[in-house]
């Protein structure tokens, strides 16, 4: 059989290969080759044909046939044969392969091997990845090596080390004494490396070890720059901070020569700042007293102004996971961070814009917000979302006035509307509602933006909400804060019906605007109302059309209860817990009252709770119908059930939410009689399709001449929606006489239980 | 670090070394995601980038993109030296490296970068002593092949 192509011919040929499938062409034409050869068993080509492998592997073609040559290869004598076994094995047979343990065996005789550059090989293998219990095995080699005079392997059993310690940290023990020697040699290495491992007696003599590097003289091989070995003291520095992270004593030891690293190390190049940065990290993280504290932040700050953006931005990175701890010392570097907001660069930007948030507070939020606004203006929309959402957030914690509060969500909802998050249109509802003085001045200018633009649909579903609120302030023209403006209900209503009709809005929108409408419906122009909602009751869409029948429904059948349907809604407190059923209302009266100098809570609102809000401002005709307006708009009648004998029993109703098939009644019983009614009880049945839960009364007696009552309650569940009928018994003692009497009760009303 | 890459502008992978285990699939997909990132990524960005909850260092030269994966708490600014100072050993060794030398030559590459970092850490910081070892190794190469077959210096 001919020799096998030599590896470059290989990679000159595929590389003249123009398109993919010539490619895989050659290459499985190749591996077939290479297969056949490996079956021969051939010693002096093995190695040329696993290189070729290797090549053809990192093209990204499979080659685990080529494991177990790997394996023999690194068997071999040859230190050639070696030398690209190790390679394959480093690239094909990570500890997940079955075959990887293979090497053990053979990797503990070069570890032992007369020659340094076999050892460094089985080290460097070992070292990136050797398993678990690879490194079990191996460790005592390690070890070994670990003493050897041989500084070249030394620095390698080093690091190795450090792998076999991570793969299994039990071993720490084995390489504790011979890592204490390491350190009082006076070489440059990366023995160094090695006691990161949790001694802190060590400290001084790293500090030691660092104070040489800076003071010492040049030594032209190690250095970058003119530092002198950079990437040691980086290491030392590093190991500096995890010796001192908890630990008082290390971290007062390390102080000094912490400060002196700071103020000596050249910036003007790359590597300089690198070793500054590192020290910078290691401050913050271990308990450095405050003034190396400022010194570090000082050191960020003037990274901020490197032209370097690479550096801006580990600075800026940095200052981030500072802040909330040294937020003095931040501050004090805000313009330059605010400057940020302008750099080309989309990570720089997006850290600015974090730290910028970070550092708004009561006494910068105007200048502050102001920048925000203009970057917002003009950022990427990837930000948008979220600097609206922060905007909102610092707004809410620190706004200075209520109007600019309105007027900075105003500026948001136009300029980058269309990015919000879906919950801040609640919470700005819910925020409009309680600033109460603000509802004319905000209607005026969400009206007035609407004008301009409905293609945002945040601001469209606030401003129509606002409108159907606040519709007539707008017509009033009452505004204080600015010029009011004149404008006609029928302009208004133009405007929302256009909202109905444009094809930019959303079937959200719709349903805002449609319920607006409705809501306008309390002062003139009805017929046009009427007609526009009854045009809506075909629509196609299901929720528009549900809610077109049903305020159909509320202008014919009920327009007497329409007036207070559609009232203003009250102040929507936020509460902290969850679930709609939870929100406190204050009352139902035409101008609400003025919130008992409650300053909106700073906790952001779960988006569903002032959602039920709205679902009670626009479905509080639909289920829900009547009887949860605390306010004791009660709209079914009352009956009397039962009359005889001096004894009367009244029935009160309410229907149940959120549950509408469940009826509550409350029963009154009084007694006209001169003698009281005692050991009261009251009994109902309900035919079969109901079900009845009878809770306790108040007492069992009931006082003679009306002078007090029994109330009882009632639950019905009806859910067939059947005529409401209940048998009644009553027993009691009257003027020491059992009196006993059965009833039916038969005159509901149908409002309790249709 | 967890692995570094070098790769083309086409998007070709010119080395690859890992330090932490991962099957073969999740390696090329890495591979491939990480290489169309960065081969998006505009001259004017910051040579760092989050990535999956790991940093990202890359430089270009020339016509190569070296890309490293770093920890959160690893130092980036340091990383762009380790690379420097590995394109500097390259440059030393190939004479003005260029991507056809690495190429033609990868399993050079690898051995050099084997000499020069050891489980993601750099072993060894002289620049001389790194070429020197190398410089050792492949005289031994050299003596065994030559002594055992006359006519093929290179037996690769």
């Amino acid at each position: 059989m001919p020799a096998p192509i030599r590896l470059r011919e290989l990679i000159r040929t595929i590389r003249t290969a123009r398109t993919q499938a010539e490619e895989r062409e050659m290459i499985q034409k190749e591996c077939a080759a290479i297969r056949s050869s490996f079956r021969e068993e051939d010693n002096t080509y093995r190695c040329r044909n696993v290189a070729k492998l290797l090549y053809m592997h990192m093209l990204g073609y499979p080659a685990h046939f080529g494991q177990l040559e790997c394996l023999k290869l690194i068997a071999s004598q040859k230190f050639t044969d070696k030398r690209i076994g190790y390679l394959g094995a480093m690239l094909l047979l990570d500890e997940r392969q079955d075959v990887h343990l293979l090497m053990t065996n053979c990797i503990k005789n070069d570890l032992n091997h007369s020659t340094q550059y076999v050892q460094g090989l089985a080290l460097c293998t070992l070292g990136c990845m050797g398993s678990s219990e690879m490194c079990r095995d191996l460790a005592g080699e390690v070890e070994k090596l670990l003493k050897t005079s041989n500084s070249y392997l030394r620095k390698k059993a080093a690091l190795c080390a450090v792998h076999v310690i991570r793969k299994v940290p039990e071993l720490m023990e084995m390489f504790l004494p011979a890592t204490k020697n390491l350190l009082s040699e006076k070489n440059h290495g990366k023995e160094a490396e090695l006691c990161g491992l949790l001694y802190p007696a060590l400290v001084p003599q790293l500090v030691r070890i660092l104070k040489n590097l800076i003071m010492s003289g040049y030594s032209p091989e190690h250095d970058v720059s003119g530092i002198s070995d950079p990437f040691l003291q980086v290491r030392i520095l590093r190991l500096l901070r995890i010796l001192g992270r908890s630990d008082d004593d290390s971290s007062e030891a390390m102080n000094d020569i912490l400060a002196q690293v700071a103020t000596n190390t050249e910036t003007s190049k790359n590597v300089g700042n690198a070793i500054l940065y590192e020290t910078v990290l290691t401050i913050m993280d271990i308990k450095s007293e405050s003034g190396l504290r400022v010194l570090a932040i000082n050191i960020l700050g003037r990274f901020l102004l490197n032209n370097d953006k690479n550096i801006r931005y580990v600075a800026l990175t940095s200052l981030l996971k500072t802040v909330q701890t040294d937020h003095n010392a931040v501050q004090r570097h805000r313009s330059t961070i605010v400057d940020c907001l302008k750099d080309l660069d989309v990570s720089i930007k997006r850290r600015a814009m974090e730290l910028s948030f970070a550092l708004v507070n009561g006494n910068n939020i105007r200048g502050m917000m102001k920048e925000l606004l203009y970057f917002l203006d003009s950022c990427d929309p990837e930000f948008k979302a979220d600097c609206a959402s922060g905007v909102f957030l610092a707004a809410e914690k620190y706004a200075p006035s209520k109007r600019w509060h309105i007027d900075t969500i105003m500026r948001v909802l136009t300029t980058a509307g269309s990015y919000v998050r879906d919950d801040s249109v609640p919470n700005l509802i819910q925020l409009i509602t309680n600033s109460v003085e603000m509802h004319a001045y905000t209607v005026q200018r969400l009206y007035k933006a609407l004008l301009d633009d409905i293609s945002q649909q945040p601001l469209v579903q606030v401003s129509s909400w606002c409108i159907g609120e606040y519709g007539d302030l707008l017509v009033s023209g009452q505004c204080e804060e600015e010029e009011p403006i004149q404008v006609t209900e029928d302009e208004v209503l133009d405007v929302l019906e256009g909202l109905l009709l444009s094809n930019l809005s959303t079937p959200v929108t719709r349903g805002y605007s449609l319920t607006a409408i409705m809501k306008l419906s309390t002062r003139e122009i009805l017929n046009r109302i009427k007609k526009v909602v009854s045009v809506y009751g075909s629509s196609i869409d299901v929720e528009l059309q549900q809610r077109a029948v049903e305020y159909n429904a509320l202008f014919k059948k009920y327009d007497h209860m329409r007036p207070a349907l559609l009232e203003r809604m009250p102040i929507m407190e936020k509460t902290a817990s969850n679930g709609p059923t939870e929100i406190v209302q204050t009352n139902g009266e035409t101008e609400p009252s003025v919130p008992d100098t409650k300053h909106p809570p700073l906790v952001t609102q779960p988006a569903n709770q002032v959602r039920a809000c709205d679902v009670w401002t626009y479905h509080c005709w639909g289920y829900i119908c009547v009887n949860e307006l605390h306010s004791g708009l009660l709209v079914i009648p009352p009956m009397t059930a039962y009359n005889k004998n001096g004894l009367k029993i009244e029935f009160t109703f309410e229907r149940a939410n959120p549950n509408p098939n469940i009826a509550v009644i409350t029963i009154h019983a009084t007694n006209t009689t001169e003698a009281d009614m005692t050991e009261f009880v009251f009994q109902a049945a309900v035919p079969k399709t109901f079900q009845l839960q009878l809770l306790s009364p108040s007492s069992n007696i009931v006082p003679a001449l009306n002078q007090g009552s029994i109330t009882q309650i009632i639950r019905v569940l009806n859910p067939q929606k059947q005529q409401l009928r209940m048998r009644v018994k009553l027993t009691y003692t009257h003027k020491g006489l059992p009196v006993q009497d059965l009833a039916e009760v038969n005159n509901f009303p149908p409002q309790s239980w249709q | 670090m967890q692995f570094m890459l070098l790769f083309s502008r086409q998007g070709k992978l010119r080395l690859q070394k890992w330090y932490v285990p991962q099957a073969d699939k999740e390696k090329k997909k890495i591979t491939r995601e990480l290489v169309q990132t960065v081969l998006a990524r505009k001259p004017k960005m910051c040579s760092f980038l989050e990535w999956r909850d790991l940093k990202v260092v890359y430089k270009r030269y020339a016509s190569l993109y070296f890309c490293c994966a770093i920890e959160d708490q690893d130092n980036e600014l340091i990383t762009l030296e380790i690379i420097h100072r590995y394109v500097e050993l390259l440059d030393k060794y190939f004479g003005s490296v260029c991507e056809l030398d690495i190429i033609f030559n990868f399993e050079k590459a690898y051995f050099i970068l084997d000499e020069f970092l050891l489980g993601g850490e750099a072993q060894e910081t002289s620049k001389k002593n790194v070429l020197k070892a190398i410089e050792q190794a492949d005289l031994l190469q050299e003596s065994e092949t030559t002594f055992a077959s006359s006519c093929v210096k290179l037996i690769l």
